[in-house]
C-alpha cells in the first residue's frame, strides 16, 4: 500500500527467512519427497497435489502481476487473462512441437491441423519448434499487445472503469479469434496432449518436479521484482498515479510512460505464468481468455488485500483453494460464494484479508 | 332444420368433387399400374400437362399414398372411401385386394411439382400465388404449355409476373434464338439470385473459347438483363443488411440507454446490467406460463403484460441493489464494478437454481410471428415491431429526461452532484430513482430478446460488452450519443459482417472505437461545461 523508502532494508529479517524457507521447501523438500520417496510412504507428495500447488503458483504469479498494476498503479485489467493465455499459447506451440509424430495421425503436423486437412505450418507457427524462440515469445506476445494497446489507451487518457470495460472487450474479442479454427491455434480444443518438452516426457516425476521448482522461482523472482519496483522512483511515481493522476501531471510528470511500462511488465509477468501454467497442466484452450476468467483475477488480488506483497499469493490461494473445494463437493454453490465473495470482500473488506488481519493483530497491541 | 341445410351443403360439396365428370384418358391412368417407372413417370408428366382438375385430385392421392392398384390392373383411390381413378367417382364394390402405387425419389418429385402446375389453374387466388412461387424453381420443361396457359388466365398482375419468369427461365433453353432473346429480356427485371446463374450459363465459353450461346443478340439481351439483376441483388442485399442492423442497433440501444443513465449519473458500471435482461426475459416467460393456466384465451397478449412486468421487476431488483450495494460504494468505481460482477453472478445462478439452467422456451405469439417481404428481404414482424418498441422507448425516455422534474434532477446531479445537493436535490432518491429506471429499460429489452432469442441464464452476458462499447462509443450523459452509437454499432457491424466473418468484425469494430477515442475521448456526444475530472 504505502511507498517502501529506501532507508528501509529490502526485506526485513523476517522476510529473508520466509523467504528461504519457502525457496527450501519448493525447490528441495516438496521435489524430493515427490521423486524419491516411494508411493504409499507417509511421506510422498502426490502428483496431483504437486500439479495442484503448481497451478497455484502460476496463478499467484499472474495476482502479483495484476497487484501490480491494480495495487500499485491503480489501473484495473479486466484483460489480464489474455496476456496469461497468449504466454500459455507461445509456449503450447513449442509443445506441441515436440510432440513430433506421435499424435494420432503420425503426422509432422499438430492432430488438429491435420483434422483441418492442412498441409503445412501457417505462418503463425514459423520457429516454434526451438525452444528459444517459444520462450522468447512468452515474453514478446503479451508484451507487444499490451505495448500497442497501452499506448493507444493511455494516449488518450482513457482510465477508470472506461479502460477496465476496454479490456474486458479487448479479451473477449481475443477468446473469439481463438475460438475460431482459422486463426490456427486448435479453435475450441486449444492444445492438449503434450508429450515432451526439451526432449524430457512431461509427466515424468523428474519435469514436473522441475516444472514446480521453476514455478517457485518464478514467483519468487516477480516477488522480488514487485518489491525493487516499488521502493524505486518509478514505484512512487506510480502509487502517485493511482492516488491523484492530475496532481502528478500537474507536477511535471507525463504519466504515459509510467503506466505503459508497469502495464507491460505486467502483462509479460502473466504471459511467464501462462507459459510455466500449461505444461503443469497439459491443456490451454480459449477458454483462459474468458471475460469471467480474467474479472477472476481481480477478486483474488481484492480477497487478498491490493497493494500489498504477500496479499495477492493469499489471495490467489484461498480463492483457488476453495474453488477446488467448492467445485469438487458442491459445484452448484461455487458461483454463490465466488459472487458473494465478490460483493461482500469489496462491501467490508476493502483491504482484503492482509487489512483484516493487520486489524485483528492491532487490537491484540 | 338445420340438419337439413347441413344435408344439403355436403350434397354440394359431394358434387363438387365428383363434378369434373370430364374423366381423365383411361390409356393414361392405367400407365400408372404399370411396372415400369419410365411409363409412370411418363403418366404424372401427362397428367400434369392436361391441366384437368381431376388430374390435380388424382395426383394429390397419389402423394398421399392413396392410389391403389388391383390384380386386374384396375387404378382406384382408397380414402374415406373408395373412387375410381379415371371417373373419381366412387366404386359399389370395393375390392379386398389392392397394392399401393410406390413413389420413389424421383417421382414423389415430379409428383410434387405438377401438383403444383396444376394449382397454378385453382380458381383461389392464394393457392395459385403459392404453386407459382412453388413451381419457380422447376426445371421441368414439360410444363411450358400449362404455364402458357396459366399466363393466358391470370389476371392477377403479381401471379403473371411470377409465372413469366418461370417460363422465361425455362424459355433460356428452348432451340428457338427468338424465345431465348425474350426470356432474357424478361428476365432482366427480376430480383432473384437464381436467375443469376441461368444469366451467366448463357454468357459462358466452352474450352475452345466461343461462346456456348450462338445468338449475339441474345447474349447481349443476357448481359444486360445480368447487369439489372445483379444491382437489384446488390440492392436487397444492402437492405437486409440494414434492417437487420438497426434490429440489433435498436436491442443494443435498450442496453445501453440504462447504462448510459447510471453510469452518467453515478460513474459506475454496472456489470449486472446484462442480467436486468436476463430477468426481464425470465419475467417475459413466467408471464407467458400465467397466461397459458389462467387466461388461455388471451395468450396471445402475454407480451403485453409481460412489458410491465419485466420493467418492474428488473427496476425492483436494480433498486434493491442501489440501495443494498452500490450506494455504499460510492467514489469507488473500480471496486463497485467488482461487487456488481458478484451481483451477476450470484444472480445467474439463482435463475439456474430457480428455473434450471437449460433455455426455457417463451413462444412468439401469432401477431409477432410471420414477416413482411420487401425488395426480396424478409422483414419478421417481431423484429419490425421490435424497432418500433425501442423507439417508442427512447422517446419516452426523451420526454422522461427533458419535460419532468424527476428528469431535470438526473441531469442535474449528472451535471454536477454537489451543486445539485447544494440546491436541494434529493441526490440520494435520484440515485435510486435513476438506477430502477436503467434497470427497467433493460427489463424492456430482456422482453425484445425473448421474442427474438432463447431465453437461459446467459442471455444477458452475450449482449452486455457490446453495451459497454455503445456507451463508450456514444460518451454519457446525452441520449443521443447512446442512440447514434448503438444503432451505428448495429448497422455497421452488420455490414462489414459479411465481409470477414462475425468474428473479425468484433475485433474490428472495437479496434474503430480505440481509435476515435484517440481523437474524442469522451465519446461522440461530450457533455459541455466545466466537466473536472477527479
Amino acid at each position: 500500500m504505502r511507498y517502501a523508502p529506501r532507508s528501509e532494508p529490502f526485506f526485513s529479517r523476517n522476510a529473508w527467512i520466509a523467504l528461504g524457507a519457502f525457496a527450501m521447501v519448493t525447490l528441495v523438500i516438496v521435489p524430493a519427497l515427490y521423486v524419491f520417496v516411494p508411493e504409499g510412504d507417509p511421506f510422498h507428495v502426490s502428483a496431483y497435489t504437486v500439479t495442484l500447488a503448481g497451478k497455484i503458483m502460476c496463478y499467484c504469479i499472474v495476482a502479483v502481476a495484476m497487484n501490480l498494476i491494480w495495487g500499485y498503479a491503480g489501473i484495473l485489467s479486466l484483460g489480464h487473462g489474455v496476456f496469461f493465455a497468449l504466454g500459455g499459447y507461445a509456449f503450447g506451440m513449442y509443445l506441441m512441437r515436440q510432440i513430433g509424430r506421435e499424435g494420432q495421425y503420425q503426422s509432422d503436423l499438430p492432430d488438429f491441423m491435420v483434422f483441418l486437412d492442412w498441409k503445412a505450418f501457417p505462418w503463425q507457427w514459423t520457429g516454434s519448434e526451438h525452444f528459444l524462440w517459444a520462450a522468447a515469445l512468452v515474453v514478446l506476445a503479451p508484451g507487444l499487445l499490451a505495448f500497442v494497446f497501452g499506448v493507444f489507451a493511455f494516449r488518450s487518457r482513457i482510465k477508470g472503469v472506461y479502460f477496465s470495460i476496454i479490456t474486458q472487450a479487448m479479451t473477449f474479442a481475443f477468446m473469439l479469434l481463438f475460438f475460431r479454427n482459422d486463426t490456427g491455434f486448435g479453435g475450441n480444443n486449444g492444445f492438449t496432449d503434450f508429450k515432451r518438452v526439451l526432449g524430457f516426457p512431461i509427466t515424468a516425476p523428474s519435469t514436473r518436479a522441475v516444472l514446480f521448482a521453476l514455478s517457485a522461482i518464478a514467483l519468487v523472482g516477480s516477488l522480488v521484482l514487485t518489491r525493487y519496483l516499488i521502493r524505486s522512483k518509478v514505484g512512487r511515481v506510480l502509487t502517485a498515479i493511482r492516488d491523484s493522476e492530475s496532481r502528478l501531471m500537474f507536477s511535471g510528470y507525463n504519466p504515459l510512460w509510467y503506466k505503459l511500462f508497469v502495464w507491460t511488465l505486467s502483462a509479460v509477468i502473466c504471459g511467464v505464468a501462462g507459459a510455466l501454467y500449461v505444461p503443469q497442466v497439459g491443456i490451454i484452450n480459449p477458454s483462459e481468455m474468458s471475460p469471467a476468467n480474467s474479472i477472476e483475477i481481480a477478486i483474488w488480488v481484492a480477497v487478498g488485500g491490493r497493494g500489498t506483497l504477500l496479499g495477492p499469493l493469499l489471495g490467489a490461494s484461498v480463492v483457488n483453494g476453495a474453488k477446488s473445494f467448492f467445485t469438487q463437493s458442491f459445484p452448484e454453490y461455487w458461483l454463490f460464494f465466488l459472487g458473494l465473495m465478490f460483493i461482500l470482500v469489496t462491501l467490508f473488506m476493502p483491504k482484503g484479508l492482509t487489512g483484516l488481519a493487520a486489524r485483528i493483530l492491532g487490537r491484540f497491541k | 332444420m338445420r340438419a337439413r341445410l347441413s344435408a344439403f351443403l355436403l350434397s354440394i360439396l359431394y358434387m363438387l368433387a365428383v363434378a369434373p365428370a370430364q374423366a381423365l384418358d383411361p390409356k393414361v391412368v392405367s400407365k400408372l399400374a404399370s411396372d415400369d417407372s419410365a411409363a409412370r413417370l411418363e403418366a404424372i408428366d401427362q397428367l400434369a400437362a392436361s391441366g384437368e382438375e381431376a388430374a390435380l385430385t388424382l395426383l394429390q392421392a397419389l402423394a398421399n399414398g392413396e392410389v391403389q392398384v388391383t390384380p386386374d390392373s384396375r387404378v382406384i383411390i382408397v380414402s374415406d372411401q373408395v373412387l375410381d381413378a379415371v371417373t373419381l367417382t366412387p366404386i359399389a364394390s370395393a375390392p379386398d385386394e389392392y397394392e399401393a402405387v410406390i413413389l420413389n425419389n424421383r417421382m414423389r418429385a415430379r409428383v410434387d411439382s405438377a401438383i403444383g402446375a396444376l394449382s397454378l389453374l385453382s380458381p383461389d387466388r392464394a393457392t395459385r400465388l403459392a404453386s407459382a412461387k412453388a413451381v419457380e424453381t422447376t426445371q421441368d420443361v414439360s410444363l411450358l404449355p400449362l404455364l402458357e396457359r396459366a399466363i393466358d388466365k391470370e389476371t392477377d398482375p403479381l401471379i403473371r409476373r411470377s409465372l413469366e419468369h418461370t417460363r422465361a427461365v425455362l424459355d433460356l433453353r428452348s432451340q428457338d434464338p427468338a424465345r431465348r432473346l425474350a426470356a432474357a429480356r424478361v428476365l432482366g427485371d427480376s430480383s432473384q439470385a437464381r436467375v443469376r446463374t441461368f444469366l451467366l450459363q448463357l454468357l459462358e465459353k466452352d474450352s475452345s473459347g466461343t461462346y456456348l450461346e450462338t445468338d449475339a443478340d441474345v447474349r447481349f439481351a443476357a448481359q444486360a438483363a445480368l447487369e439489372s439483376v445483379e444491382r437489384r441483388l446488390a440492392f436487397s442485399d444492402y437492405f437486409g443488411r440494414i434492417f437487420s442492423g438497426l434490429s440489433l442497433g435498436s436491442i443494443l440501444l435498450l442496453v445501453a440507454l440504462g447504462l448510459a443513465i447510471t453510469y452518467g449519473l453515478l460513474g459506475v458500471i454496472n456489470m449486472a446490467h446484462g442480467e436486468m435482461l436476463m430477468i426481464g426475459a425470465y419475467a417475459t416467460y413466467v408471464t407467458q406460463q400465467v397466461f397459458r393456466t389462467h387466461f388461455p384465451g388471451a395468450l396471445d397478449w402475454y407480451v403485453l403484460a409481460a412489458i410491465p412486468t419485466a420493467f418492474f421487476s428488473a427496476a425492483l431488483v436494480g433498486m434493491a441493489l442501489e440501495r443494498t450495494v452500490i450506494r455504499w460504494l460510492y467514489g469507488r468505481p473500480l471496486e463497485t464494478l467488482l461487487a456488481t460482477w458478484g451481483i451477476s453472478l450470484f444472480l445467474i445462478q439463482l435463475v439456474r437454481q430457480i428455473f434450471g439452467a437449460q433455455n426455457v422456451e417463451v413462444a412468439n405469439p401469432s401477431w409477432l410471428s410471420g414477416g413482411v417481404e420487401f425488395a426480396n428481404v424478409v422483414m419478421p414482424y417481431n423484429r419490425i415491431v421490435i424497432i418500433g418498441f425501442s423507439m417508442l422507448v427512447l422517446i419516452l425516455m426523451w420526454l422522461l429526461l427533458s419535460r419532468t422534474r424527476l428528469g431535470l434532477f438526473i441531469r442535474g446531479v449528472t451535471q454536477n452532484r454537489t451543486m445539485a445537493s447544494c440546491v436541494g436535490v434529493p441526490t440520494g432518491r435520484v440515485d435510486l430513482l435513476a438506477f430502477g429506471l436503467g434497470s427497467g429499460i433493460a427489463g424492456l429489452g430482456g422482453v425484445a430478446l425473448s421474442q427474438i432469442g432463447n431465453v437461459g441464464p446467459d442471455l444477458g452476458q452475450a449482449y452486455i460488452i457490446d453495451s459497454f462499447m455503445v456507451v463508450v462509443l456514444g460518451g454519457v450523459g446525452q441520449l443521443a450519443g447512446t442512440v447514434y452509437a448503438g444503432l451505428g454499432l448495429g448497422v455497421m457491424s452488420k455490414l462489414i459482417e459479411p465481409h470477414i466473418g462475425a468474428v473479425l468484425t468484433k475485433i474490428l469494430i472495437l479496434v474503430l472505437i480505440i481509435a476515435f477515442i484517440q481523437k474524442r475521448p469522451q465519446g461522440l456526444f461530450a457533455l459541455k461545461g466545466r466537466a473536472v475530472e477527479t
